[in-house]
């Protein structure tokens, strides 16, 4: 058979061939053994260029479409009423009213909503959705307080709301578990299916028998999701196909979970996302896109749903609060002997995960002895979630302020603590390291941040009012690769790519990042490229959350690549420069292939495309099982550098300077890669400083759910933020990078209260840090 | 959010004939940056909005030279007029410590004073007791999250505070009130124009359906050119305040021959601190004597589970406003 043939055969068989083959490549690029991607190499393509956002233009514009904009023919628009009681059942329900008011179209309640199948728990399958798999609507029961307990659909949405108000409802209250001493049963928690302890050594033992040791219980509180863009859908059912216009991080998980709520094949549900106003670990499934869905059925019309800023905070989860108790025993040259982190978090019964706040102490630190514990407890509220770095985000705020601790009782300047610390292979499961360099990122940040000026006593730095302290601490995320992920790639005879992934552009730049990596695979320049992303008819499970989606996309792609070079040398065929070659003797550069080590011998796409009498070639990879954590524990890190002033009379705190060192593998564009990193800085800011949700435990009502009432840094209170970072590529992930999404949040907490501190002489453990505990 | 009329006044007898008649669901609308939220929060249910934006926007210098400044001037450009700012600095500073620049620029003058608490049980119409809004039903700040709340002069009935900053200095400005009513007109001390809750809470001030308020005016007062507002609150700008100190003095060879205070953010209404004032004058400038003063004020002060700071906040501020005043050399001297 010839190579044509050969060909030809394969391009049939693309479909069937294309996941075993990608399973069988894989292990090359990733694992022990293996060669890393090449594209870590190539130092002058578009990679690691400040890439303006392909996007930027249509959202400077107001042209980018999000979910509650789209219009449809005969829409109309929902409105919900919200429980007020944390736990009982509905008595009374008077929609009379509400469904005389002009324009109403239907009033859903649990009396008329169609049946639907609880909706599947983030977690509980490859492909579920839901953050919450409390039934919807289905019964008289109340679950926690702001549970929606009817949805009005209207011709408009000031009559939707209008009718909302009008609905009257009375309860059957039941005695619910709205603070940790009436929870519903405490237990060790778990997350991903392990539970969220880890013992080594007789950490207690060696704790007390330290020369050295600090103690101390560190609290946060709950956070609610306030990205800019409250959730929404805009859908419609034709016949029984379902299409959304949804907010979402998942469009895949999205289609599959409806499916399953709704009893249709996953096909019948056609999931479309392309613009994400921020995402945080919030936009995933909850109820409204079930209940619109479902009301749209009814009523037989599409439905706009567009949750007011109160909904997201009744019915979209948030961080739970933590109480954290941190011992941490050294000794007498500072070596850690005993790390101790153990806590307790509510969660609901019906949420997938605790906030697991002992993450980062798993592999910060090199110690004899752990013992680290996360205890869940159940509360009647609502479901709490995942929150850009959720463990990490508060689990730092008391391992790193406990770092500071121990740091000032031996008299050791805390980066120099940090340093002597660090661990050689990952302390608890004794993998090595894909690639750490913690130390480089805390020696660069320290010099460029003037941390050699700090003075360590706390209280000697005065100017006028204003008490001026300077801290630090490590910020810590993992890289994660979640299973499914997949792309297609689209060569037509133009030498022109499409990219088609199902991942989601929320801001991050992710079709920016991935147009120049393409760019740079295919060897094409950047207005060859064209990622297509945001729908779930594309290829792929792909989540954007666990600052994952850089990784899988890019293995997709790659493994995509591979197929593609495969093809071209096979339609290339033996009048083609390219004759004989293989693949690994092949590299893709000026819009074509070349070999690796004698230039001169080339062709373009478009020629091998032209001479095959081919308009175009599509290939289409799956990345591998994410392997490369089984042998390497890997992780990114920060250095975090803090300047604050702290106002003597009044306690008010303004954060004055803030830089962020950052070891995160190979930075792929530095603009959008800065601006995620200052943006969970400033995150991070707002939970040192302001962030809190009031959480009433006498009814387990959220009291301030306004971006007036919820406090989020204002640009006063943000100031000039330096980031930089180590650029060294892990050679263990796709393209050297190790994700950057979260990250930044982490450590910010601690460095803030580190340098008030070092400013005022205090330690405030309770989170978040208001003036009042500084008076 | 109820359907209603919307009608806009032509001069103030219009507004008093629309709105004053008295078809009891009758709103004036200002900028309408509390009342419609209000509205969307169907805490306010009006059926007819009468716009009273149309009334006087203007700033004019009064015979004794005081200013009289329309009730419809926005927020903005009350705070960027010369006189203001050369004779009353502590009032352009305090609406500029206040809500944001796009809400400044809708917001005017009757409506700051008019707006209502931002207790979050008062504004939670369907999950919470209030007895502002719903007199009797109880109160459900009391013993939930009351650090916004007041220290001074609260009932038993509600322990909510007045949120705005221009009002703080408005009160130690000795403002006067004009108002047109379905009675005629009348001029009412702004000192006496907002309550204290009592066992009436649902009332926020004396005035009596229909009131209008036409103009707030100013009086000449020479301390006044050197005052000075600090507002302290949760986070730089953009949040209500903790505490705020509206503050004027005046110092002549060290000792104080007059002063204005008043303080935000403590009570139901702008409170004007008649005690420390009255504790001061006459007293040496020195710290001493305004730690007395400020303590003469808050002795009565009762805080309340999350608010017990703002009692040590108050006292602090205003020593380190009055100090500033008095060492910055910037203090009047009476002339
Ligand atoms: C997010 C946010 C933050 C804020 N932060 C601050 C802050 O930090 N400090 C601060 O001081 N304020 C703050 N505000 C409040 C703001 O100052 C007020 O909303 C504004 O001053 C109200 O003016 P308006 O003209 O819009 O009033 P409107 O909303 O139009 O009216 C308010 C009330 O006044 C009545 N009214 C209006 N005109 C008249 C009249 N001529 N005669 C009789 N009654 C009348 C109305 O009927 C209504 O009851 C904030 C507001 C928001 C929304
Ligand atoms: S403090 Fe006043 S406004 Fe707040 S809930 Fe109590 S009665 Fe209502």
């Amino acid at each position: 058979m010839s190579i044509v043939d050969k060909g030809k055969e394969a391009a049939q068989g693309i479909a069937q061939s294309v996941m075993k083959k990608a399973v069988e490549l894989a292990p090359g690029a990733l694992l022990p053994g293996g060669r890393p991607d090449p594209l870590i190499r190539r130092q002058h393509g578009h990679i690691g260029k400040p890439v303006s956002r392909v996007d930027g233009p249509l959202k400077v514009r107001g042209a980018a479409p999000f979910a509650a904009e789209i219009a449809l023919d005969g829409m109309v628009y929902a409105a919900l009423a919200y429980s007020t009681i944390a736990k009982g059942r509905i008595v009374t329900l008077d929609t009379g009213a509400a469904e005389a008011a002009p324009g109403v179209v239907l009033v859903m309640t649990h009396r008329n909503a169609p049946r639907l199948n609880p909706p599947p728990r983030f977690l509980s399958g490859d492909k579920a959705a839901a953050g919450d798999d409390s039934p919807v609507m289905q019964d008289d029961r109340v679950r926690w307080n702001g549970e929606p307990i009817a949805l009005v659909l209207a011709e408009t949405q000031e009559q939707a709301d209008h009718a909302r108000s009008l609905i009257r409802v009375t309860y059957a209250e039941e005695p619910a578990a709205t603070s940790l001493p009436t929870a519903d049963g405490c237990e060790v928690g778990t997350f991903m299916g392990e539970p969220l302890r880890a013992v080594v050594g007789d950490a207690d033992a060696a704790f007390a028998a330290a020369p050295h040791k600090v103690e101390a219980v560190y609290t946060t509180p709950g956070h609610n999701h306030n990205a800019l863009e409250p959730h929404g859908a805009t859908l419609v059912w034709r016949g029984d196909e379902l299409f959304i216009h949804d907010a979402t991080q998942a469009v895949a998980h999205t289609a599959w979970s409806m499916a399953q709520i709704f009893d249709l094949e996953e096909a019948q549900v056609h999931v479309s996302s392309p613009f994400v106003g921020g995402g945080f670990g919030a936009k995933g499934l909850w109820q409204h896109q079930i209940l619109a869905a479902a009301a749209a059925r009814l009523a037989g019309r599409p439905v706009r749903i567009a949750l007011s800023r109160e909904g997201v905070y009744r019915i979209v989860g948030g961080r739970s609060p933590t109480e954290q108790r941190v011992a941490l025993g050294a000794d007498a040259d500072g070596r850690l002997t005993a790390i101790i982190h153990r806590g307790v978090t509510p969660k609901t019964r019906h949420s997938p995960m605790p906030e697991p706040f002992i993450l980062p102490t798993q592999s910060a630190y090199a110690a004899k002895t752990f013992a680290l514990e996360v205890q869940t407890c159940y509360l009647d509220m609502v479901a709490n979630t995942f929150m850009r770095a959720p463990g990490e985000a508060v689990g730092t705020v008391a391992l790193e302020c406990a770092m500071d601790e121990l740091a000032e009782q031996l008299g050791m300047d805390p980066v120099e603590l940090r340093i002597l610390n660090e661990p050689e292979k990952d302390p608890l499961s004794g993998r090595p390291f894909s690639s750490r360099n913690i130390v480089a990122a805390y020696r660069a940040g320290a010099q460029r941040f003037g941390w050699e000026r700090r003075n360590p006593v706390p209280r000697s730095r005065r100017e006028g009012d204003w008490l001026v302290g300077m801290g630090c601490a490590t910020a810590t995320y993992p890289y994660h690769r979640m299973p499914g992920g997949a792309a297609r790639i689209t060569l037509d005879a133009a030498g022109h790519a499409r990219i088609d992934v199902a991942a989601h552009e929320m801001g991050m730049g992710t079709a920016t990042t991935h147009t120049q990596v393409a760019a740079d695979r295919l060897g094409l320049p950047l207005e060859a490229v064209t990622v297509r992303y945001g729908d779930s008819s594309l290829p792929g499970v792909i989540l954007a959350g666990g600052s994952q989606q850089t990784a899988s996309v890019g293995l997709s792609v790659m493994m995509a690549h591979q197929e593609l070079v495969g093809e071209l040398l096979k339609l290339a065929g033996n009048d083609s420069p390219l004759a004989g070659l293989g693949a690994d003797e092949v590299e893709c550069a000026d819009a074509g292939l070349r070999k690796l080590d004698e230039p001169g011998r080339f062709e373009s796409y478009a020629s091998i495309l032209a001479r095959s009498g081919r308009s175009e070639l599509v290939v289409e990879g799956s990345a591998p099982m994410p392997l490369e954590t089984m042998h390497w524990s890997m992780h990114s890190h920060g250095a975090m550098f803090c300047e604050v002033r702290v106002n003597a009379i009044t306690g008010e705190t303004r954060v004055s300077r803030f830089l962020g060192s950052f070891d995160c593998g190979r930075i792929l564009n530095p603009k959008t890669a800065a601006s995620q990193f200052r943006g969970g800085i400033i995150m991070g800011l707002g939970l040192a400083l302001m962030e809190e949700t009031q959480f009433d435990g006498r009814n387990g009502r959220i009291m301030n759910r306004n971006l007036s009432d919820y406090h989020l840094p204002v640009h006063l209170d943000v100031p000039e933020i330096e980031v930089i970072w180590t650029d060294i590529p892990d050679p263990h992930a796709p393209m050297g990078a190790r994700g950057i999404g979260e990250i930044g949040i982490t450590g910010t907490g601690a460095a803030v209260a580190n340098a008030i501190h070092n400013a005022t002489g205090r330690r405030v453990r309770e989170f978040p840090i208001t003036l009042d505990k500084l008076l | 959010m109820m359907p209603f009329t919307y009608t806009q006044a032509a001069d103030a007898d219009a507004a008093v004939r629309l709105a004053g008649g008295q078809q009891a669901g009758a709103r004036y609308l200002g900028g309408g940056t509390n009342l419609v939220d209000l509205i969307r929060e169907t805490i306010e249910r009006p059926t007819a909005l009468v716009d009273v934006t149309g009334l006087s926007d203007g700033i004019t210098e009064t015979d004794g030279g005081g200013l009289l400044i329309g009730a419809a001037v926005r927020n903005t450009a009350l705070a960027e007029h010369r006189l203001v700012r050369s004779r009353y600095p502590m009032l352009a500073r305090a609406i500029l410590a206040g809500a944001s620049p796009q809400i400044r620029n809708m917001a005017t003058v009757a409506g700051n004073i008019l707006q209502r608490t931002r207790c979050a049980y008062f504004y939670d119409q369907a999950g919470s007791r209030c007895n502002k809004r719903e007199p009797g039903q109880g109160c459900d700040a009391i013993d939930g999250f009351n650090r916004m709340h007041a220290i001074l002069g609260a009932s038993p009935s509600c322990v909510a505070t007045h949120p705005s900053d221009m009002c703080v200095a408005l009160a130690a400005l000795d403002a006067t009130v004009h108002l047109t009513g379905t009675q005629g007109e009348r001029r009412l001390p702004f000192a006496d124009l907002h309550r204290l809750p009592g066992d009436e809470p649902d009332r926020d001030t004396v005035l009596q359906p229909g009131d209008l308020i036409t103009a707030v005016e100013l009086p000449a007062l020479p301390t006044a050119a050197r005052s000075a507002y600090r507002k302290v609150r949760d986070r730089s700008s953009y949040a209500f305040a903790l505490v705020s100190v509206a503050a004027a003095l005046a110092v002549e060879n060290g000792t104080v021959t007059d002063v204005r205070l008043a303080l935000g953010g403590v009570a139901h209404k702008p409170w004007r601190a008649s005690k420390a004032e009255q504790a001061l004058r006459g007293q040496p400038a020195t710290e001493a004597a305004f730690q007395a003063a400020a303590a003469a004020e808050l002795a009565e002060a009762t805080p309340l589970r999350d608010n017990a700071f703002k009692v040590e906040l108050a006292q602090r501020v205003i020593v380190a406003v009055l100090g500033e005043l008095a060492e910055s050399g910037l203090a009047g001297d009476g002339a």
